[in-house]
């Protein structure tokens, strides 16, 4: 399947050249089968610049962090500092006391379910979540709800993947203290209008906290702007390491909060004989030793990722989402799951009479990496009466090409299911 | 002919593939040729639940032998228990005790067999089994 010719977002980002800068594109796999990666919504490759941050660490400055006196310990310390200077950017934050290094997002959403939610939610109270979240931002409130006596209430999703908007107004009640919602869904691809459902939840007296996971590798993020009270978002998919993510809060919210993990750093004095008080944010939310390589190589990832106007990277993700679903919908019995206007990064599908399972099965064989199965997503695929889809997600170094290797890949495996 | 026998064919015949398209292709037309699971038992009693794929298992005793009937929503893994069957199907349940678990890896086949892989074969091989020695044990 031919897609035509090069588009002035890949003339102007230079895919060609962005590519030459991941190693791992340039592996094989299967034999001789060139990697075709379109799984970057689990989790995008890394960049030489950033694997040279984490290999630079290890060889010159691996220390421990804030309270050595030593010259290792100094640099150390700076570069992760300087890793919370570049998050702080990235989400424009106006503080960088309001940035918290986390595990990723999910351990983000825990921090603040853990640590506000049950300091300042009451039995009775009620947290919306919507239809499309992933389980990372369901578990824990319902862990949350379970323990305080609280209850969850849903916002509908539409059966093109929009969040109903009227029924979400609807939901809330004088108890309703907090709203947790993605920015973009991992399984659908739906971009939610944050700003606006801010103005609702703060309308009615609630917080709300944004999973970002998903929007951070693609469009521009300015917290003060959308007004949230919480925003997570993880280093892995926006082209950094695994394992670390940032928790951003509002820093009068912080300041309130409770610490949720006890340990070394976290703390201003500790008695045994008296009380022991603690740090003040971001420090009093990251107990213990961190993911200190990992953290700096993180800044680095959003340092190289801001290189690119994020609007052309958006513009060409949007075009190679564009000519797969195009490519998609020309097979025959094939349905896309999700069609929300404006949708980004995720071409989500299921084709008649041939199980996902399958189809990743194989389409792994021809060199091609997707996710196939309920992305984490279980209530929003039983709202479409699906247990799985087949999802092909993108990143900037994806290409045309890449996208006809897939769909070329896809119609083979399609046929070989069939017979 | 012997569960051996029955392993030593299969190994024969996927033997004739030089690549995996065949080889894929032969299991999904052996998966194609399973008798239907008849709609009373592909329910939940007889499902074992896999991370993306179920796998349906009725049996019943027939004389001396075990009889066993089952199925998949998914194409490669039905085609993977058109080779169980092949093996294990309608044997006692000393001969099938007797049989090592080893046919997958022998037909290059072990990675769809893998726990972590989690698609319901396992599980459904370790009930095979389980069947066979609670009817060995009477």
């Amino acid at each position: 399947m031919k897609i035509h010719d090069n588009t002035e977002a890949e003339l102007l980002l230079d895919v060609d050249v962005i590519r030459a800068e991941f190693p791992i594109l340039a592996r094989r796999v299967h034999g001789d089968r060139p990697l075709v990666y379109l799984d970057n919504a689990a989790t995008s490759q890394t960049p030489q610049a950033v694997i040279d941050v984490l290999d630079d660490y290890f060889h010159r400055y691996n220390a421990n962090i804030h309270r050595g006196l030593h010259c290792l310990a100094d640099e150390a310390t700076a570069a992760f500092e300087e890793s919370r200077e570049s998050v702080r950017g990235f989400l424009n934050a106006a503080d960088k006391r309001e940035i918290v290094f986390t595990r990723g997002t999910t351990e983000a959403i825990n921090l603040v379910a853990q640590s506000y939610g049950r300091a300042f939610l009451q039995p009775g109270d009620e947290i919306l979540v919507s239809m499309m979240e992933h389980h990372s931002n369901i578990v824990p409130w319902q862990l949350l709800a379970a323990e305080r006596g609280l209850s969850i209430k849903t916002i509908p999703v539409d059966s093109r993947g929009v969040l109903d908007l009227a029924a979400y107004a609807g939901l809330f009640t004088s108890r309703t203290k907090l709203v947790a919602v993605t920015h973009v869904s991992n399984a659908l691809g739906t971009v939610n209008p944050v700003d606006e459902l801010v103005r609702i939840a703060h309308a009615h007296g609630a917080r709300i906290l944004v999973d970002g996971a998903q929007a951070a590798p693609h469009q521009a993020i300015d917290v003060q702007a959308l007004g949230v009270d919480f925003y997570a978002f993880s280093a892995h998919k926006v082209y950094g390491p695994t394992g670390v993510g940032a928790l951003y809060g509002r820093l009068e919210l912080l300041e309130a909060m409770p610490p949720w993990q006890g340990g070394g750093e976290m703390i201003k004095l500790v008695r045994l004989d008296g009380e022991t008080t603690f740090a003040d944010p971001p420090h009093k939310f990251e107990a213990g030793t961190p993911a200190i390589a990992e953290v700096i190589a993180f800044g680095a990832a959003l340092r190289w990722f801001s290189r690119f106007p994020v609007d052309l990277v958006d513009e060409w993700e949007r075009r190679l989402l564009l000519g797969a679903t195009e490519g998609v919908k020309r097979i025959e019995g094939a349905r896309v799951i999700g069609e929300a206007p404006g949708k980004a990064g995720v071409l989500s599908f299921v084709i008649d009479g041939v199980h996902a399972q399958d189809i990743g099965l194989l389409i792994d064989q021809f060199g091609v990496a997707i996710r196939t199965g309920h992305h984490c997503a279980q209530p929003l695929l039983h709202s479409f009466g699906l247990d799985a889809t087949c999802r092909a997600s993108f990143a900037i170094y994806n290409t045309l090409g890449e996208v006809e290797a897939f769909l070329d890949a896809l119609e083979r495996v399609v046929k070989m299911v069939r017979g | 002919m012997s569960t051996e026998q029955a392993k030593a064919e299969l190994i024969e015949e996927f033997g004739f593939f030089d690549n995996w398209m065949d080889r894929y292709q032969y299991i999904i037309d052996l998966g194609r040729e399973l008798p239907p699971l008849p709609d009373e038992w592909k329910v939940a009693q007889y499902r074992i639940e896999g991370c993306q794929s179920n796998v349906w298992i009725h049996h019943q005793r027939e004389g001396e032998v075990l009889h066993f009937d089952a199925t998949s929503d998914a194409a490669i893994v039905a085609g993977l228990i058109a080779v169980v069957m092949r093996i294990y199907n309608d044997r006692s349940a000393e001969e099938i005790l007797a049989t090592p678990p080893d046919a997958f890896k022998q037909l290059g086949l072990e990675q769809h067999l893998s726990p972590t892989r989690n698609n319901g074969l396992h599980a459904m091989l370790a009930h095979i089994y389980q069947v066979a020695e609670r009817e060995a044990r009477g």
